[in-house]
């Protein structure tokens, strides 16, 4: 077994002066400290990477950095997948025996550290260098073109997109550490710039600066345990030239597995925490999951069944869409708020039931999933 | 391997994909193996330059000075009757399902694919 004890998640927005490896460290601190350990106790270090200070051995610069001397220190690349496929890998650390207290930790400094148009091109590099980034898309444009096939075979539109942006933005508004504070409608959305047609600017995620950082233990520190109850994992393809069709797609295959793993359904879930780096990519993945039937997402946020009230809180925090995307930290976020949600410390935010919850993080184009099943034990 | 064949990603004007003399499948990423059976040696085909639209995404917002002033440019995914789905460029009205042909024109200091709809 393992428990995620301890969770630490800076503001995300502009961190002027910071580096990555300052977001890691305050994220780390508050996550050692949340866990009620000693920096000495950490025995094993998994972290993502920095577009803005790439380096090859980023978790032992970390290490050393912290003031850490780990049994177990090694980088993780799944983009946006990355903060759930760590949390995966330690579960199985801790649960082998290899070490006792995993520090998972990510954070950038991708909106004051470099140029916007840096991070959309060093982003954009995901796709084939040969038949793809040579025609001048960007990440927006993979998923735009996902959107466009996505709302004719399911008769999605552009409007039902926006409804998970306004989702996501209403609960940042009650979220301090929030990139976004503004509220914003239908409207809004459909009336902001064109970035990668169907998606415009709202239907985006922002670049921040932000960390987030967690500590997967093999024991319970304290009273409230959250056991990582199981996951999966399925990865399809890299490039979205190379990606199945849209009822293939890895998001499918990696719940069938986690349910097959937990013995758990969806009907269990009480709390969903799901990547969102665009409009299109929550509302494909909420069905993909089963949280909604095909083509139906859009009608059950309108519905308030996705709201802090609803029969199926998600991302009470804000999401990419409205807390902030600082890169692997990014859906970091996401894991740190159903940790507050399942250990009753959300505040304002704070929903009926988080006992159970369903957490799913993708990476690429859709090209890589984690899913995983959170369990509350007392 | 190599081929006099023309190919855009070399700055010609042509499609050339890879097909498997062992289990007949088409894959457009090169490589010196079929990715789904593993035979060595794919032979490489020049293809007809017809398609149908499977996905588009009308680029407004670019991240290099070279691409922005393209802008707005169509990105679109195209099955062809070859067997294999490539991305290019294309006229910004083209719709899903919409039957195309290729031509090859300039972008950011490279020739790209181009699809219009079939006449």
């Amino acid at each position: 077994m393992s428990f995620i004890t301890g969770v630490g998640l800076t503001s995300y927005g502009k961190h002027e002066g910071s580096s990555s490896l300052d977001l890691m460290s305050k994220a780390a601190d508050q996550a050692v400290a949340d866990a009620g350990l000693k920096r000495a106790e950490i025995d094993g270090i998994l972290c993502g990477y920095s577009t803005v200070s790439p380096h090859i051995m980023l978790a032992t610069v970390f290490a050393e950095h912290f003031g850490i001397r780990p049994s177990y220190a090694h980088a993780v690349q799944v983009g946006g997948a990355t903060g759930l496929a760590m949390t995966m890998l330690a579960h199985h650390l801790v649960e082998a025996g290899v070490v006792k207290h995993v520090l998972v930790v990510g954070g950038e400094n991708r909106l004051t550290g470099q140029s916007r148009d840096a991070s959309i091109h060093a982003l954009a590099q995901v796709g084939h260098p040969d038949y793809e980034v040579t025609l001048g898309p960007t990440i927006p444009a993979y998923y735009g073109l996902v959107a466009s096939r996505y709302m004719h075979e399911y008769g999605v539109t552009q409007e039902d997109l926006a409804e998970f942006a306004v989702l996501m933005r209403s609960h940042a508004l009650t979220h301090p550490g929030a990139q976004f504070h503004d509220p914003i409608t239908v409207a809004d959305v459909m009336a902001s710039k064109p970035v990668a047609m169907p998606l415009k600017l709202l239907d985006c995620c922002p670049v921040s600066d932000g960390g987030a950082a967690f500590v997967i233990s093999r024991e319970p520190t304290s009273e409230a345990g959250v056991r990582v109850r199981g996951c999966a994992q399925a990865h399809t393809h890299q490039h979205v030239t190379a990606a199945p069709a849209l009822s293939e797609l890895g998001a499918e295959i990696s719940i069938a597995k986690a349910k097959a793993a937990t013995g758990l359904a969806i009907s269990d879930v009480r709390y969903a925490a799901v990547y969102d780096s665009f409009t299109i990519t929550l509302a494909m993945l909420l069905e993909d999951l089963g949280l909604a039937k095909r083509g139906e997402a859009a009608s059950r946020v309108r519905a308030g069944h996705f709201g802090r009230n609803g029969e199926m809180p998600l991302n009470t925090h804000g999401g990419l869409l409205s807390y902030g995307h600082c890169g692997v930290g990014g859906a970091m976020a996401h894991l740190v708020e159903t940790h507050l949600q399942m250990t009753g410390r959300a505040g304002d935010r704070q929903v009926r039931d988080a006992s159970i919850a369903l957490l799913h993080g993708d990476g690429g184009v859709l090209s890589s999933h984690v899913s995983m099943f959170l369990e509350r034990v007392r | 391997m190599s081929s006099d064949l023309a190919d855009w990603t070399k700055g010609e004007q042509g499609i050339v994909y890879q097909s498997c003399s062992a289990c007949d499948k088409a894959q457009y990423f090169h490589r010196r193996f079929c990715a789904a059976c593993g035979a060595p040696d794919p032979v490489q085909k020049s293809a007809s330059g017809a398609g149908t639209i499977y996905a588009t995404s009308l680029v407004c917002r670019a991240a290099t000075p070279e691409t922005r002033a393209h802008v707005p440019y169509n990105i679109v995914l195209v099955d062809t009757p070859e067997g294999f789905r490539m991305m290019a460029h294309g006229d910004s009205d083209l719709a899903i399902g919409d039957r195309v042909t290729a031509r090859y024109q300039p972008f950011a200091g490279r020739l790209v694919p181009y699809f219009t709809k079939a006449k």
